[in-house]
């Protein structure tokens, strides 16, 4: 079983990225999948954590996600206020969204770290809301470049179920870059 | 053709709604119940669900303009959660003592306070006595199947009860999972066009809500009583009618690995599937252990029940409820009090945990097999044990 957790905050979309990544994941034919969230008082900005499970066999566990295989980290401000590295195992891997290289970060030393610039993509593809670059849609695309369990095309055609025409083309496309573009330290 | 989809259980709710085709959905939102009016208010405004939508100003008057509805005769659906469900509850009592079949989804929430937005049952066993029909699902699937099954049965003209559908909140109804989508027509065959006998209509006028004066209010709360419990029967019709149509079985009471299982671990909701979990890997080990599944809260099982548990020696009862000076979780002493004259019964261990979201892992449900099957052994003066108390040493009980 692949356990995800994402950190993100209130309103960047953390949750509807897990459930995106389920979604795919069931395109891809694994028959149990499961995507949820874990809310603090709700309110936007605070930080956020949503997990998702890949299976081939049903989920039937309904806990928490305390030793991830992969780590997505929405926000980078979070690194700073949260231990993304809690609970990992050797092989786990960190996703961030992050202007930096996987090197520039201490824990690259110790994990896998895949880096892409999600908000810089998220605002070439004009994924704003508010004036706020929406990042979900585009890191969701990091994820295939780190397993084998969930295929880009996936991922793009679960984002355009989502949203229809025209701004699910765009969210697919920022997807796709995002994917071309993640840089994996090892 | 029917597909499988993935899903967020309250989406799967609300879809379950609409395939129902109620005529009248009255709610207001509260965390965590919100995306079931959320997505029911969408659907009525792109057209895809021909019902009103009654965006009403609290729940207590969210019950009383479902309340409405159904005595014209309209099949009526709502949906809250915690303070919300308690602040309906003097209109709950109208709903079941009129007869009003309304479906009712909650998405069990703790009581304030301190005020907490996550899972316990302590919202739905506030409504134990109102004389609703109750149900618990243990995942999203159970979430739409009870949601359409509640129609079914609630609007039987052998029943004429309202239904609660009980979901645990964040645990199941923010979770997305696959399930099953039937198609139209056999839901439509499942739940044919509801005709109310006795709706207000000025061409035919009929009274309700009338004086019970102390002559009468004795007869009319008994027959209330025994119509409520001779609706097992047609609980079970609906469930019998649900498997023959969409292929999925279920019980009052439902038990796991359960064959020749001297202890079994009793749930209520969603915690059932992780218990399952610990009772494959026990099983796996060579203890004889089993679960029980209790799916339908009121009326209660008892025949079902006693037949479950009559070769078992332990029950260890999960309850995610205080009964504040009472003799245990509500669960637990029910189920106790189910057993009391029976002549041969099994030890009933009650544990309360899981209260307000705190986590019942795998590890917590392996502990209460062993600790149950310690104080069968040993007999133990303890009302209940509190599960997971930080700073409470492990096997603390709680003595009256």
């Amino acid at each position: 079983m692949l356990e995800v957790l994402f950190h993100g905050r209130g309103g960047q979309g953390a949750v509807t990225a897990a459930n995106l990544l389920v979604a795919a994941a069931l395109k891809d034919g694994h028959r149990g999948v499961q995507a949820f969230p874990l809310f603090g008082s709700e309110r936007r900005g605070a930080p956020v954590k949503a997990f998702a499970r890949i299976s081939d066999t049903d989920v039937d566990l309904r806990s928490q996600i305390y030793n991830p295989d992969i780590v997505v980290v929405v926000d980078p401000g979070l690194l700073q206020l949260v231990d993304v590295t809690a609970g990992l195992k050797a092989e786990s891997v960190l996703i961030l969204n992050t202007t930096h290289p996987p090197g520039d970060f201490e824990f690259s030393k110790q994990f896998r770290v895949a880096t892409v610039d999600a908000a810089a993509i998220a605002i070439s593809h004009k994924l704003l809301v508010g004036g706020i670059p929406i990042i979900n849609t585009p890191i969701l695309g990091a994820i295939p470049r780190v397993t084998e369990l969930v295929s880009i095309e996936s991922v793009e055609n679960a984002i355009k179920d989502q949203w229809k025409g025209e701004a699910g083309e765009r969210n697919a496309h920022a997807a796709r870059e995002a994917y071309e573009k993640t840089e994996v330290n090892r | 053709m029917s597909k499988r989809v993935v899903l967020e259980a309250s989406h799967a709710v609300a879809e379950a709604v609409r395939m129902a085709d109620v005529d009248i959905v009255a709610a207001y939102p509260i965390t965590p119940q919100t995306h079931i009016p959320e997505r029911l208010a969408e659907m009525v405004a792109d057209g895809d669900l021909d019902a009103a939508y009654v965006p009403v100003e609290s729940e207590h008057s969210a019950m009383s303009c479902v309340l409405g509805s159904a005595a014209v005769g309209a099949r009526s659906f709502t949906t809250t959660a915690s303070q919300g469900l308690v602040l309906m509850h003097e209109a709950l009592y109208i709903a079941s003592s009129h007869r009003y079949p309304i479906v009712m989804a909650i998405c069990n929430r703790a009581l304030s306070a301190p005020i907490n937005i996550w899972c316990d049952h302590s919202d739905v066993m506030a409504c134990r006595d109102t004389g609703w029909i109750q149900v618990f699902c243990q995942n999203n699937q159970e979430s739409f199947d009870m949601t359409l099954w509640a129609f079914r049965v609630g609007e039987d003209p052998d029943v004429m009860f309202p239904v609660m559908v009980n979901l645990d909140g964040f645990i199941l109804s923010h979770v997305t999972e696959p399930l099953i989508l039937p198609d139209q027509d056999d839901v439509s065959r499942f739940i044919p066009e509801y005709h109310y006998r006795l709706a207000l209509d000025p061409a035919k006028p009929t009274s309700h809500g009338c004086f019970g004066l102390p002559d009468i209010y004795t007869e009319v709360k008994y027959s209330q009583e025994l119509a409520l419990r001779k609706s097992r029967s047609v609980i079970d019709k609906g469930w019998k009618e649900f498997s023959n149509i969409f292929g999925r079985e279920y019980k009052a009471v439902e038990t796991y690995k359960a064959e020749g299982a001297s202890t079994l671990l009793v749930t209520m909701g969603s915690l059932g599937e992780t218990a399952k979990m610990v009772i494959d890997e026990r099983r796996a080990n060579g203890e004889a252990v089993g679960h029980l599944n209790l799916r339908l809260w009121r009326p209660f099982p008892f025949d079902e029940f006693r037949d479950a548990v009559k070769d078992v020696k332990t029950l260890a009862v999960l309850d995610r409820c205080y009964s504040f000076g009472g003799p245990g979780g509500p669960v637990a002493s029910e189920l106790r009090s189910a057993l009391y004259n029976q002549e041969t019964r099994p030890h009933v261990v009650g544990f309360i945990g899981g209260i307000g979201g705190r986590e019942v892992d795998a590890q917590a449900f392996g502990y209460m097999i062993d600790r149950a099957n310690e104080i069968t052994e040993k007999g133990s003066d303890d009302l209940y044990e509190p599960l997971l108390v930080r700073g409470l040493e492990s096997g603390t009980g709680v003595r009256g």
